[in-house]
């Protein structure tokens, strides 16, 4: 098991280094100097020089990148040239709204999702198995930011039931917390429902022709436990692994939903640092959310790992 | 019989056969609705993109404060924007807009992903490099990196074309790898092999053709995220700028009006899941017929 969960951190340096360069590069893409563009035309050449000395970007490439790397070992992001505040500091400010809405998210598709896809397995080819079918094609082929703009039709401006704009923290009750995330939880977690659902029936479909279900049958187990404790557990872990994969999909698309219902989360801080270039939030925060993709990652398949010990052998 | 009268018979039989696959092919194909749902959305959706400048009299450009955020009538079928432009030629400018980014997208990815996938499939020692590379891009979601991709580059159509490619460049090349990989174990390959054949005719000759099936289905499914990331990087402001119409800048212009005029946000908004949904039906249709192996449970 140990040796299992070292490989594993092992193959994640190629990755984040990956990752390192590629965050690193997109300040160097930029057609022209990046000091300038991050200025604006009104700069004086005194202040550009001034921001390129500080950002060190006269130095040679190499040297720049193996500074910035080590910065980053040490904790330190950045700064933000316009917030005047640590990227650090300005990403866990506004974490909080984008964790809750990732995870309300995640939850709604999970409760709506499972049980949708074992009817669906159970009751396979009728009428109910064919309409959550289409409905799950349709919600896969709607983005989020574009039901969320639905939904703000619906029931902001048609039926007026749910506040279609903002964010109250916890603080304020949990109750109203809650309430404002309703509809951005939605938009959110349809596609991943969706995503879920289909992968529940599909799974649940391959493990209900298994032998051992027929035996179960035979022996005059109830339907309900067959479904549930015998099917359902063995189809598990292709579910979780969707679920896993398309949690880091669901944050990054937390950020354009926010967007949608002016929630002050990571998506808001990257479009206005988009609108502004800067580019030490814009790679701060890229980076985050791409290491702690990779983290997510990485505990779910140790979960596997734990859950089913043939995927520890079996691995290469 | 002369040998010549042989091959001549072969060649003839070879014929009517691949015609009787591909009839085989059509008739499949058709028989699955939703593929030939799909197929249809997607030709008239084509259709109307192509033939925009002719059936559609009003420019997307003209501005007339005098009629702002006009309902639909019959004078405008989707009504007037903001700015009193035309929002039916707004909406069928726009298609253009999200069909050749989607379809440039979608080749360009294919390409690259194919060279790469092979190349990495073929030669061991490129693999690592390639395939770590790659999983390095796709620790990114997609957005984000386009996203971010296109604050460095600035906001214009190449540049989503370009960020874009790079985005989905891994996704067909790790599609590519799998398959060619078993194509490589198979003896005919390492007969080849064996004889000495050069690697670049082995890998485009004899291991290219038997991968251009799951190329095809991949680069659907590709067409369909790229309108979708491209109507979101232009909803966000960084992709396509104004006034060049597209469907994710329509919908921007839309939200600020939003308590309105709901026709801003609904003609652009079902565009869009049209489309999508007709390039998932399809690539699905497509899939369950060239992929037995992943077929979708029906």
């Amino acid at each position: 098991m140990l040796n299992f969960i070292l490989k594993r951190i092992l193959s994640l340096i190629p990755v984040l280094f990956v990752v390192s360069v590629v965050v690193f590069l997109l300040v160097h893409i930029t057609p022209g100097d990046p000091a300038s563009v991050m200025l604006g035309p009104e700069a004086s050449p005194q202040e550009v020089a001034k921001l390129q000395e500080e950002l060190g970007l006269n130095r040679p490439i190499l040297e720049q990148y193996v500074t910035w790397v080590g910065d980053i070992f040490k904790g330190d992001l950045g700064t933000s040239l316009f917030m005047k505040q640590p990227v650090l500091t300005a990403f866990l400010e506004h974490l909080g709204p984008t964790f809750s809405l990732a995870i309300m998210a995640q939850l709604f598709a999970i409760v709506l999702a499972i049980p949708l896809g074992v009817l669906s397995a159970k009751f396979r080819g009728s009428l109910l198995d064919q309409t959550f079918m289409g409905v799950s094609l349709v919600g896969i082929s709607v983005p989020s930011f574009l039901l969320g703009l639905f939904l703000i039709l619906l029931f902001g401006v048609e039926l007026r039931w749910l506040p279609v704009a903002g964010y109250k923290p916890v603080a304020a009750g949990l109750d109203v917390h809650i309430r404002y995330l309703i509809l951005p939880a939605i938009a959110l977690g349809s596609m991943q429902a969706a995503l879920i659902a289909r992968m529940t029936r599909s799974s649940m479909l391959d493990v209900l022709s298994a032998n051992f279900i027929k035996t179960a049958r035979a022996k005059g187990v109830k339907e309900f436990i067959i479904t549930i404790k015998h099917s359902l557990r063995n189809a598990f872990i292709p579910i979780l692994t969707i679920i896993g994969q398309t949690f880091g999909t669901l944050v990054a698309g937390a950020a354009v939903v926010e967007t949608v219902f002016n929630i002050p989360g990571i998506g808001q801080l990257i479009i206005n640092s988009v609108e502004r270039r800067d580019f030490e939030v814009i790679q701060g925060v890229v980076l985050l959310i791409a290491v702690s993709y990779v983290t997510i990652n990485l505990v779910i398949d140790l979960l596997y790992g734990i859950v089913d010990p043939r995927l520890r052998v079996g691995k290469r | 019989m002369s040998q010549e009268h042989f091959m001549n018979d072969l060649s003839i039989i070879k014929k009517q056969m691949k015609q009787r696959q591909r009839t085989l092919f059509r008739k499949k194909f058709f028989s699955n609705k939703l593929a030939l749902t799909g197929t249809i959305i997607m030709s008239v959706i084509m259709m109307f993109a192509i033939l925009t400048p002719f059936i559609v009299s009003t420019s997307p450009y003209t501005l007339d404060t005098a009629n702002r955020l006009l309902p639909p009538s019959a004078e405008h079928f989707f009504g007037t924007d903001n700015y009193g432009r035309d929002l039916f030629s707004r909406v069928m400018y726009g298609a253009r807009v999200s069909l050749v980014i989607g379809f440039s997208v979608a080749l360009l990815t294919s390409i690259f992903g194919t060279i790469i996938g092979l190349y990495a499939a073929y030669f061991k020692k490129l693999d690592s490099l390639l395939m770590r590379t790659s999983d390095g891009l796709m620790a990114f979601p997609a957005i984000l990196l386009a996203i971010a991709i296109m604050a460095s580059l600035g906001a214009n159509l190449i540049n989503v074309i370009i960020a874009l490619t790079i985005v989905f460049t891994p996704l067909v090349a790790r599609t590519i790898r799998s398959s060619a990989l078993i194509v490589k174990e198979q003896t005919y390959v390492e007969a080849l092999r064996a004889q000495g054949a050069n690697s670049t005719r082995i890998i485009w000759s004899n291991i290219f053709p038997n991968v251009i099936s799951p190329l095809i289905v991949q680069a659907t499914f590709i067409f369909a995220d790229a309108i979708i990331v491209e109507a979101a990087l232009s909803f966000l402001g960084a992709g396509i700028p104004a006034p060049e119409p597209s469907w994710g800048n329509l919908l921007y212009d839309g939200k600020t009006v939003i308590f309105n005029a709901w026709w801003m946000t609904i003609f652009p908004g079902i565009a869009i899941m049209l489309t999508v949904l007709g390039l998932n039906l399809f690539g699905d249709g497509l899939r369950d017929l060239l992929d037995p192996h992943n077929k979708s449970k029906k």
